[in-house]
Order: C-alpha cells, then structure tokens, then sequence
C-alpha cells in the first residue's frame, strides 16, 4: 500500500475541519487560538503535499509564508489573550460580547 | 499695443478684488481714487491701442489669450476692430467720469469700498461682453454684466423696493439670457463653432437671404437684446432700477449695460441681414418702445423716472436703426446717447444730492442761481436730447430717422412714429428742465441747496463738452464715425440712403417738430403755477399704464401659484416623502437585522466557516463539478 498525494490531502482537509470546529464550539479563547493554529497548518501541509507532487516550488514557498504570518499572528493575538485575561480574569470569549448591536 | 490688451480687463477686475478685500482699511479717498485711476488707466490703454482704427488702415485682429473649449471654437480671445474698440471706449472713458463722480456722490457711504469694488467688476464685466471673439465669451460677459447689475441695483438692500428692484432686473433678464442661450445651441448645431468670423463668414455660404434656421437665431437672440437693452417687452425692469445709487443708473442703464443689447445686434449684422423678417420685427418692437416710453415718460413725476423712460425710449430709436441696417447710425446714436444721458443721470444725481434726496420734480425748481454747473450742463444735455441743432443728439436722432425713411414703404410709418417719439422727447425733457432749474424753488422749508463738490461737477463738464460737440463726428459733410465702423461691417449690406436734400428736409422737420415740443412745454411749465396733472391720461401714464400690474397678474401671480404647488405639495410629498422613506428603510432593516450582531466571536466565525462552505459549493456548481 502506497502512500499517495491523496493521503496527506485527506489529512488536511481532517485536520482544517477539526480546527474550524474547535474555533466555533470551544469557548477558551486560548484552545480556539490553537484550533487556528491547526487550520493554518493544515493548509500548510496540503500545499506540501501538492508543490511535491506537482514538482512546483510555489507551494513551499506559500507555506513559508504562511508560517512566517502564523508567527506573527500569535505574537499579537497571545498579547491581545494576555490583555483580556488581566482585565476580565477568564479566557471565556462569551462574555466578550461588549459589541453587541 | 494689443499686448496689453489683457490689461482692460484685468485692471478692473484687480481692482475689484482689491476693493473688495482691503478697500475698508484703505480708507474712502484711496478706495475711491484707486477704483477710478484704474478704470482711466484701461481708457488710455484702449486708446492708444485703437487709435490705429481711426486712421483706416489698421486692421482688426483676433488676440488669443488661451483656449478655453478649442473643439468649438470658444477661446478666450478679444475681437480687436473698430466697433470694439468704440465700445471700449464709451465703457471705460464714461466709465472713468462715473468713477470720478461717485467719489463725491456715494461720500460717507457705509459700503463706500464696496461700491466701487461693484463698478470696477460692472466694467469688467461689460469689456468682456463687447471684446469677446466669440458668443460663449461674450455669453459669459452678458450673464457677468446681468450679476454685477443686479449688486449695484440692490446696492442699498436694507431699502426692501431695492432688493426687490435687483432681484426683478436680474430675473426678467433672465428670460432675455434664455433667448440667448437657446441662440447659441442653435448657432452651435448649425455652423458648429461660436466664433465670430467663421461664423459670419459661413453665413452667405450656408444660406439665402430669408433661410429660416438664420431666421430663428436671429429672433432669439433679438429676445436676449430686448432683455438688456430694455425693449418691449422686457423693459420693465429699468424703471424700478432706479433704486440703486444715482451713479449706477448713469453707468448700468444710460452708458453702458444697456448698450449691449443694440451692440450684440450690430455684433450679429451679418445673421440679421440674411434675416429680413426679424429685422423687421425688430425695427417695429424699437419703434414700438420708443413711442410707449416716450409717453410714459411725459406724466412721470420722479425726476429719475423721467429719464428711465426715457432711456428706454432712446434704446427704442437705437433698435430701430439696427433693425433697419443703418448700424452705424444706430451705434452712432448709442455714443451720443451715451454721453448726453449720462450727463443727465449725473446732473439729476447732483440736483438729488443738492435736495438731500428729494427726487419730485414737483417739489424742486429755481435751481439755476445755486447750481450754475449742473445748471447749463444738464441744458447742454437737455438740448442735446431733444435733438437741437448742433447738439449730438440732433445728429444722430436725425441720421437714424433718414435711414429709415430711405427704405421707402411701409417704413415710412416707422419713421412717422419716430418722429412723433422726437416730439414727445422734446416736451418732456423740456418739461424736466423747466420745473427743476427754473420759476422759483418749490423746496420744504429747511432744504439749502447747494453746487455739488468738484469731484461730481468735473465729471459733468467733461461729459457736456462730448454732448455738445461728438455730433460733428457724423454729419452729412462729413461722415468721420461711418467710415471708421466701416471695416466693422465689411460684409453687411449698405442701407438706403437718401439724398442730400432729402436729407435736408427731414432734418428740418425733425428739428422744427423739436422746436415745436419744447415751445409747447416751455409755455406750459414755465409759470409760476404747476398745471394740475391728475386727468386720466396723466394718472394711466404716471401709472406707465398698468403693465406692471398686467405681468403682475398673468404672470408672476400664476408663476407664483405653480411655485407655491411645488413647494407645498411636491417638495413635502414627493421630494421629503422619498427621503424619509430611504431613511425609514434603512432603520427599518437595520432593526431586523442587529440580531446577526452578536457580538460573539464564536457566532461570526461560524458565520465565516458556513460561507466559505457556501460558496464553495456554489463555485463548484457553477463550475460544472456536479
């Protein structure tokens, strides 16, 4: 049984579904945060899978990319979590609801 | 010299910008001087640049500033030619006297700065109008010289008839500008260009005499004329600008504003020569004013009303004689008139000035022995107007009436009215003459009269040597004025002309019929008891036979009323009811739809995750994958 491009996308359309999933049921703004972390990577790994099997660098690069913006992003949300948390005392983002209409 | 050209107008208008900014802090004698040192300067500029014309053999020229519209013909360039540069002339040089004249007259004014900020803008206006070098330009001059008219009416605003005064002059100017305006599209759709000389040159190529798209130009722009020259009927309005300062009658509705209309006529000559049956119309609507507004003229008891008329009046003689091809002749007439109603407006101001406001000619009188200036200029001017030999008025009154005579036919009629107008002018600037300079004063008690002070009397000097003597331009011996206008109207049909010894009666019957007008108003006014004027004719006449009250009926009161249907039923309805509408359908769906704003995180990435799914599919389907 060989392992074909097929597998790996199979594995990160699983794990870009258990992220989206994690970001709309979990409450913990840190559990959500890693649920993001999952899509992210998730992509990541199906634009491997596809610059391999086409032979193209593209795909590579894009995930570099992707990396680079991941890190980014969670410097600025764990700082944004780190705010709330001392203001609120709880990482429950059901009760950041101050924008309500 | 046409380098400087620019200059004519843009002296006036820096010094309008200047007097309108900083003429407050530069005090009444600076401001005052300033606004007439720079409308002068423009004079001399337009002189030694157009004395080349008198010679004969210096040619017009067309000077480009830039191109405003190139693909149809507007730049924004001057027609420098002989009959430009005698309106320039006449602009700026009575301009400059009027100048001189208000900084005695308006003294003391609260807006002292921004009057002459006005004048300044006014001349500006008007030497873009007669320089234009083609209709857009002069269009954009036209509507400028309709807006500075409508300040310098209202000048004084706090006086409601004033206000009221400008906004009526602006607003039937309005219908003359829309006869104009609907003129240029046609000019535009029909040669394709708004300039001058193409256009006049394409004329004899394009059409026959009589061709009714000429005929329909012709008749619209006749509309805008009749407009701002005041002729039937559209003159309504100069009679009640006599609101504004005295000096600003003498400018906008004796020298110049007035002008333009006669001027844009003779601009037009060759459409008007390839258009017999408007300068029929045209010759008959002058005659027409002349005789309303001469008979008008004699009940009136306002001594500024008196020369309203007749303005209107002499307007009428100068319309008539474009409308019967003697261009020169009627331009001629326009000059003289110019000065010698100028005069008047300016001697009446003194007189009004001298009275402390009074203007019932009844109520005046014996100011001979107090104002000996304003005293035998205005009867320089008097003479003149009534077209005594060898005042200016004579002449050119005489050449216009010759004119129409040589056409023969039922233009005998024309000239018989004119005439009859010759007559009535006579008996009633006779009639003004005699009851405020002669018998005794008939002032209220308290009232000193006194000589006005230089700045006011030069002024009129300067214009009473030109009444008396610019007729001898253009005599029958010597025709100086026809020959220079003459490269002017190069490809215009000569009038008829008469015979010299035609010539010769008609003029003896002209001035005998003068003779006789002022015979009969010396005797009737110059006793010492005013006959009574309250029989019907003087009551409709003083009335100006209720063609106010006419327009005031038909038209303004159902104008009114259509106005009043818009603004009480349309606007709240249909215009507010649209927009409260839109309003309540925004509040309305915004109240429906705040329920989506949460304000949870996990509730918009939802949101964000079912769309992305959405449209997934949907790209899916629209792509052919199922």
């Amino acid at each position: 049984m060989t392992v074909t491009v097929t597998w790996y996308l199979l594995l990160g359309a699983a794990l870009f579904s258990m992220g989206v999933a994690g970001v709309m049921i979990r409450r913990n703004a840190l559990i959500m945060f890693m649920s993001i972390e999952l899509m992210l990577n998730s992509v990541n790994l199906t634009f491997v899978a596809i610059s391999k099997d086409l032979g193209l660098i593209e795909g590579q690069v894009a995930a570099l990319f992707v990396m680079v913006i991941a890190a980014a992003e969670v410097t600025i949300g764990l700082a944004i979590i780190v705010a709330i948390f001392r203001k609120k005392a709880s990482a429950n983002v059901d009760e950041l609801a101050e924008l309500k209409g | 010299m046409t380098d400087y050209l620019w200059l004519l107008v843009a002296l006036p208008l820096a010094g309008a910008v200047v007097n309108l900014f900083i003429g407050r802090r530069l005090g009444e004698k600076v401001a005052g001087w300033f606004g007439f040192g720079i409308v002068a300067a423009a004079f001399l500029i337009a002189f030694f640049a157009g004395v080349g014309f008198l010679g004969g053999d210096k040619l017009a020229e067309t000077v480009l500033f830039f191109s405003w519209i190139p693909s149809v013909g507007a730049d924004v360039a001057f027609l420098w030619d002989p009959l430009s540069v005698l309106l320039t002339l006449i602009v700026t040089g009575v301009g400059a006297l009027i100048h001189l004249y208000s900084i005695g007259y308006m003294h003391g004014d609260a807006r002292f700065p921004r009057f002459f900020a006005f004048l300044n803008l006014f001349i500006a206006s008007m030497l873009i109008l007669v320089l234009a070098s083609n209709y857009a330009l002069m269009f954009v001059g036209w509507e400028l010289v309709g807006l500075s008219s409508y300040l310098l009416i209202s000048f004084w605003f706090e006086k409601p008839s004033a206000a009221a005064a400008g906004k009526k002059a602006f607003i039937v100017n309005r219908i003359g500008d829309w006869g104009f305006l609907v003129a240029l599209m046609i000019i535009f759709a029909t040669f394709g260009t708004f300039d001058f000389q193409t256009i006049f040159a394409e004329t004899p190529v394009l059409f026959g005499v009589g061709a009714g798209t000429i005929t329909a130009i012709t008749l619209l722009l006749f509309v805008g004329a009749a407009g701002k020259s005041a002729q039937i009927p559209l003159y309504i309005w100069l009679p009640d600008a006599m609101e504004g300062p005295t000096p600003v009658s003498a400018l906008i509705h004796a020298a110049t504003m007035v002008t333009a209309g006669v001027f844009m006529i003779a601009r037009s000559a060759v459409l008007f020569d390839y258009a017999p049956t408007t300068a029929a119309i045209v010759a008959v609507v002058g005659a027409a004013t002349a005789l309303l507004a001469a008979v008008i003229a004699v009940a009136q008891t306002d001594i500024k009303k008196v020369l309203a008329y007749s303005t209107i009046s002499q307007l009428g003689y100068m319309v008539l004689a474009v409308g019967v091809g003697a261009y020169s002749a009627g331009l001629f007439h326009l000059t003289t008139h110019a000065f010698f109603k100028a005069l008047l407006f300016l001697g009446a101001g003194s007189v009004i000035h001298a009275l402390a406001g009074e203007q019932d000619m009844r109520r005046m009188g014996g100011l001979r022995k107090v104002m000996p200036v304003t005293f035998i200029t205005m009867g320089i001017a008097w003479l003149s107007i009534a077209g005594i030999i060898p005042f200016s008025g004579f002449w050119s009154k005489d050449e216009i009436l010759a004119a129409t005579f040589a056409k023969g036919g039922w233009w005998i009629g024309l000239w018989a009215i004119g005439i009859v107008v010759a007559l009535i002018t006579a008996f009633y600037m006779t009639r003004l003459f005699v009851m405020t300079f002669l018998g005794d004063s008939r002032a209220p008690e308290g009232v000193h009269p006194h000589e006005s002070p230089a700045t006011m009397t030069t002024p009129l000097i300067i214009l009473a040597v030109f009444s008396a003597g610019i007729g001898g331009l253009n005599t029958p011996w010597q025709l100086v004025f026809e020959h220079y206008l003459e490269p002017a109207f190069a490809g215009v049909m000569h009038p008829a002309e008469a015979e010299f010894s035609t010539l010769f009666w008609l003029g003896a019957v002209a001035l005998l019929v003068a003779v006789t007008g002022i015979v009969i108003a010396w005797r009737r006014y110059g006793r010492a008891e005013l006959p009574a004027e309250d029989g019907s004719f003087w009551t409709n006449a003083l009335g100006a036979f209720g063609v106010d009250d006419f327009y005031g009926r038909w038209i303004v009161a159902p104008g009114r009323r259509v106005a009043e249907w818009w603004a009480s039923v349309f606007d709240p309805k249909v215009i507010d009811g649209g927009v409260h509408g839109i309003a309540r359908l925004v509040t309305g769906s915004g109240d429906e739809l705040r329920i989506l704003q949460s304000g949870q995180v996990r509730w918009y990435a939802s949101g964000v995750a079912i769309a992305s799914v959405v449209l997934l599919v949907l790209f899916l389907i629209l792509g052919g994958a199922f």
